[in-house]
């Protein structure tokens, strides 16, 4: 529909994409979830990304919605529609709404001009008496109005629309009539629109979720065994400590809302030490102040989760849009040789297993765990199939009773050593964060120092992580690299690709770190050219995989800066272009 | 940015120049809710500037994160917006380095008193001479409405649902126990009476404590009516700690007016006047 | 503070509608009442600057207007005060009660879904404050030339009562679900 996938003749999917846009009280939000939820209810696939102007109330704002009939994890490059209730400033969200002349602008009759922005693409405008009909009739919403518009364009049946807003009512039976006869009020103008792309009949389907990064990482933090959550709030990850406040306490566990990050990170060493699945949930300002007591779980080898729901960056940056910018960070920012585990979720969905798998490393291997999920993932819904439980669920290992010759630190072939559990007799212990002997007694000695690093770098190397250190698919001799929400739109370059007759490999890391060379060495059997793909401006993921793996031919980096999501066109042209250099003999040279 | 009347103005005319509390707002517009207690804190700091006849290049506001701290870029002044929890900790640093500034910390609740409450204490011993202001709505508004320090232990929210269970901090109370020099309560709702506060407090020298109580209309809508609660505290104001202390632990939480205006000797700022050169640290080297 | 408003939204003009000491010349009630008129433009301007912000055009627009008509009603004071520049705020206490100025719209009564009506309500009220403060200044003065200067201002914002209320009487009233959001708030730094 834009230029980039007119170029890649991709295999169609099949669905819709709409941006519904307005300002204050119009109700947008509301629309777009509601139509997300009918959807889900109609046997679709789809995703809703939030955007929205500087205010707190009544800024400008846009629900980005794709609906499909197949698994959506990404936007599309552009939109097939854009629905505005009013246009107050809604042409500042022109770069995330990518119109072309096969679009369709649908606004408000009363709101007057379509900003020039839009128009500028040939998109076909149509004006909607939208706010006059919802006035027509008595206690409807204009928004509702929009969404039987965007609903009927979709193809939804009025019955999904009218599950999804009697899910969502919660007030009298009256204004739920009147709503849903301006729902359908919208269903018969969208009939003057004229086509657009829109989904087949479907059947519904049970078993579907409708989730939120977010709350799928906390979701999966419980289904891990996390009964203990301390955490400062910070935007995006907000939304993820809301969701387990009432969910925690309902299955016995507790959170509570610290004075500062610092507090935070301190309160979950302290309650995992004594025995209880701990997290935290922050973004890049909060994991800031944390490091030092990261540093203390790591050298007192205390099991915690500290989910980082990254933002564009530094410092306060841009609070509410994605970025992966916080890598570097995370796997390299302690001070001291301090080994820990860092892993990235690949999908909203995968928000639950692998925060799930999170709670698990870190409970087995006594270390912190950063869990990197980021804005657009946390803050973006999608309806997914049921994330099937793997059962893992974290479990250290305790010490027995009295043990024998119990010495906290042992220097164990695992690099593992039994803990001591506050309340269990006879392996009591100091947890310290200062370099100790096997005993925990505060040693600055050579040779326990050696010894003690030997230990925690070792528990994390040997570890067995299964297969679920990186989901590899496809065969090929270029190899795309990629982790966190980078996966979404780079899955869907890729199938374009393959369709076109690129033959290429995808590595979608859920294991960042520790490094595992031999097992990417083997994922990259026969690949002789390797692109990493990754949303920031430094290339922090290519820089980081050159310095630990030896990556075939002459890695190339496809980067940039958030807060604009990656287009599955773009990166599609990136990995064209760079499986065209393979053949180059300029590469042969270097890789022989 | 610096939209201001120009001290060009007193050699034209002999006079200082007269400055209006327009002179220390900027062209940037608050992003603040309609509504937002905040706006007349602005306003309020502006008067006081105005009533002091600051220049606005010699005065630096300093803040950390929420919508509160939003404030420096708002005025004409030199501004400082840092990271959470830290403002004080940066407007010390800017006074010690150019004690001839003013310096105006301002900030939240929860950047003050939570996140920040550490250097809020020590802010107060340390006695400064600067002057910090909180602009408390009793909720952090930029996150979306969790409960903070002075948040009542049974306001209902989605991070804490049921409330929190937890006492109300009593930041009068604090400053003054802590060794805040100045400890001031106001209300946003009274402009002039708040500017009068500031400008007294940006004089008293040390580290001066306002409270301003500052309604946040979008998460606590109750708050629309802490104008019929205020009222002028029924004292007058004194250098004795010991009866500050009485006065401030019965507060109903609405009095007003300076409570406390002691006479502690402020942290020593200034450099040497006879600052020696470097090469006179050389002598101790020679052999 | 709130029998005291019902009071005065009552009409007449009551002790309530005045305090402190009554201005003793005519520069010095006409300084207090270019203040009153620069409060209340200063605020209008600041409110029109939010709604804008908040995408209310419309009540931005009209709080705008406001702030005009009460900068031009300062100027036509000055104008007749032959002043070139506003005399500094008198210090110590104003002669109106509460805590601003009568024509003042405070900022908690505003709303970011706010329409016209609200507004010009709010204006109204404030044109009526302004009203009963200098009716009452009139009648406690002992000055006649005080006395008539208040006079003749009660009678200018008497004129602009009757204006806010002809544009009042033009503009719809707000059905009950005005405030209505159907999204929630939205998280920022
Ligand atoms: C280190 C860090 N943690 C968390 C945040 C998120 N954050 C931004 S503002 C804020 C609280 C604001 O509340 P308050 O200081 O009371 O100010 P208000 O918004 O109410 O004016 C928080 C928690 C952050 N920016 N940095
Ligand atoms: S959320 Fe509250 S504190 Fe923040 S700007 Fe809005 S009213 Fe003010």
């Amino acid at each position: 529909m834009t230029t980039g996938s007119m170029d890649n003749p991709a295999p169609a999917r099949a669905g819709l994409s709409i941006a519904l846009a307005g300002s204050g009280g119009s109700g947008v939000m509301t629309a777009g979830t509601l139509l997300l939820a009918a959807a889900a209810k109609a046997g679709a696939y789809g995703l809703m990304v939030r955007t929205s102007g500087p205010q707190i109330r009544g800024g400008e704002a846009a629900a980005l919605v794709r609906l499909s009939a197949t698994p959506a994890e990404s936007l599309d490059d552009g939109f097939d529609v854009l629905l505005a209730l009013d246009w107050q400033n809604v042409q500042r969200f022109a770069d995330e709404i990518p119109l072309s002349a096969a679009s369709l602008i649908v606004g408000e009759a009363a709101e007057g001009e379509v900003p020039a922005a839009f128009l500028a693409t040939g998109a076909r405008h149509v004006a909607l008496p939208m706010k006059a009909t919802a006035k027509g009739i008595a206690g409807s919403w204009t928004n509702m109005v929009a969404l039987g518009v965007a609903g009927a364009l979709a193809g939804l049946p009025r019955e999904a629309l009218a599950a999804a807003l009697r899910e969502s009512w919660k007030r009298d039976e009256k204004s739920y009539e009147a709503n849903l006869a301006a729902i359908d009020a919208g269903m018969a103008a969208a009939g003057k629109l004229g086509a657009v792309p829109s989904l087949p009949a479907l059947e519904p389907k049970a078993g579907r979720w409708l989730i939120s990064g977010n709350e799928a990482a906390g979701f999966g933090a419980i289904r891990g065994g996390v009964r203990f959550v301390a955490a400062y709030p910070i935007t995006p990850a907000t939304e993820l400590l809301e969701w387990m406040a009432p969910a925690l306490a309902k299955v016995g566990g507790t959170l509570l809302q610290a004075e500062d990050e610092l507090a935070s990170i301190n309160m979950i060493v302290g309650a995992s030490y004594a025995g209880v699945p701990s997290l935290t949930a922050t973004a890049g300002p909060g994991l800031a102040l944390m490091t030092e007591g990261i540093g203390l779980a790591v050298s007192a080898e205390v099991p915690v989760v500290v989910v980082d729901v990254m933002r564009g960056g530094p410092s306060t940056g841009i609070p509410a849009k994605s970025e992966q910018s916080d890598l570097s960070f995370a796997v390299s920012g302690l001070h001291g040789d301090a080994p820990r585990v860092v892993v990235a979720p690949t999908s909203i969905t995968d928000c639950v297993a692998a925060t799930q798998w999170s709670v698990h490393l870190a409970e087995a291997l006594q270390s912190p765990v950063i869990v990197l999920s980021d804005q657009f993932m946390g803050q973006s819904r999608a309806i997914v199939d049921r994330p099937a439980d793997s059962g893992v669920v974290g479990r250290r290992l305790v010490a027995e009773p009295n043990a024998p010759d119990f010495k906290r630190y042992r220097d164990t072939p695992s690099g593992i050593s039994p803990m001591g559990i506050p309340g269990v007799p006879g392996t009591a212990y100091t947890a310290d964060g200062l370099e100790k002997n096997e005993l925990g007694t505060p040693s600055s000695g050579a040779r326990d120092h050696r010894v003690q690093l030997d230990k925690r770098a070792r528990k994390l190397a040997k570890f067995d992580y299964g297969a679920a250190w990186a989901d590899v698919d496809g065969e090929g001799e270029l190899a795309v690299i990629a982790f966190g929400s980078s996966v979404g739109p780079l899955r869907e370059a890729i199938a374009r690709v393959r369709a076109s007759g690129v033959k290429v490999k995808l590595v979608a890391m859920r294991l960042l770190a520790p490094a595992l060379p031999e097992k990417l060495d083997e994922a990259l059997e026969g690949v002789r050219q390797v692109l990493v793909v990754e949303q920031n401006h430094g290339a922090q993921f290519y820089r980081y995989l050159r310095a630990w793996f030896d990556l075939p031919g002459r890695p190339e980096s496809f980067h940039r800066p958030g807060p604009l999501p990656f287009r599955p066109a773009e990166l599609a042209e990136a990995i064209v272009a760079a499986a065209g250099r393979i053949s180059q003999p300029r590469h042969e040279a270097i890789a022989s | 940015m610096n939209d201001t009347a120009t001290p060009a103005s007193v050699a034209e005319t002999g006079r200082p120049a007269v400055r209006t509390p327009a002179n220390y707002k900027s062209a940037t517009k608050p992003i603040w809710c309609p509504g937002c207690g905040d706006y007349s804190v602005l306003s309020s700091i502006t008067k006081a500037f105005s009533m002091l006849a600051l220049a606005p290049e010699e005065v630096v506001v300093v803040s950390g994160i929420g919508c509160s701290s939003r404030i420096p870029a708002y005025t004409s002044c030199y501004g400082f917006h840092g990271v959470h929890g830290r403002a004080l900790a940066a407007g010390t640093g800017v006074k010690l380095a150019r004690p001839e500034l003013t310096v105006l910390v301002a900030g939240g609740d929860g950047d003050g008193y939570s996140i920040g409450g550490n250097h809020f204490l020590h802010a107060c011993r340390r006695n400064v001479d600067l002057t910090y202001v909180v602009m408390d709505n009793h909720v952090y508004g930029m996150t979306k409405g969790q409960p903070s320090p002075t948040t009542e232990p049974d306001w209902d929210s989605k991070l804490a649902p049921g409330g929190t269970g937890v006492r109300a901090f009593h930041p009068l109370v604090i400053a003054l126990a802590s060794g805040a020099n100045f400890v001031a309560r106001a209300f946003s709702g009274d402009p002039n009476g708040t500017a009068d506060i500031l400008a007294q407090a940006i004089r008293h020298p040390g580290f001066s404590f306002v409270e301003i109580l500052s309604p946040c209309v979008t998460f606590r809508p109750e708050q629309r009516t802490w104008k019929e609660n205020v009222h002028p505290a029924p004292v007058a104001e004194t250098d004795d700690p010991a009866r500050a202390a009485r006065r401030v632990m019965t507060d109903d939480g609405f009095n007003m007016g300076v409570l406390y205006a002691g006479r502690r000797k402020p942290y020593p700022l200034g450099r040497r006047a006879d600052p020696v050169g470097v090469a006179e640290l050389e002598a101790e080297f020679a052999a | 503070m709130s029998a005291e408003r019902e009071k005065a939204q009552a009409g007449a003009a009551v002790a309530e509608d005045r305090t402190g000491a009554v201005p003793q010349s005519i520069p010095a009630l006409m300084a207090w009442a270019l203040w009153l008129e620069l409060d209340a433009a200063e605020r209008y301007r600041e409110l029109a600057d939010a709604m804008e912000m908040h995408n209310n055009r419309e009540v931005g627009a009209l709080f705008r207007k406001m702030e005009t008509i009460e900068g031009k009603h300062a100027e036509s004071i000055m104008h007749s005060m032959e002043w070139t520049s506003p005399p500094p705020r008198p210090r110590g206490e104003a002669p109106w009660p509460g805590f601003e100025a009568p024509e003042n719209v405070a900022h908690e009564d505003v709303h970011y879904l706010m329409q016209p009506w609200h507004a010009l309500t709010l204006a109204l009220k404030g044109e009526e404050r302004a009203v009963r403060f200098f009716t009452a200044l009139a009648n406690e003065s002992t000055v006649p030339a005080v006395q008539a200067a208040a006079r003749e201002m009660a009678a200018e914002e008497q004129e602009h009562v009757d204006l806010v209320r002809a544009w009042l009487a033009r503009v719809p009233p707000p059905d009950e679900r005005w405030r209505d959001d159907p999204d929630p708030p939205r998280y920022l730094d």
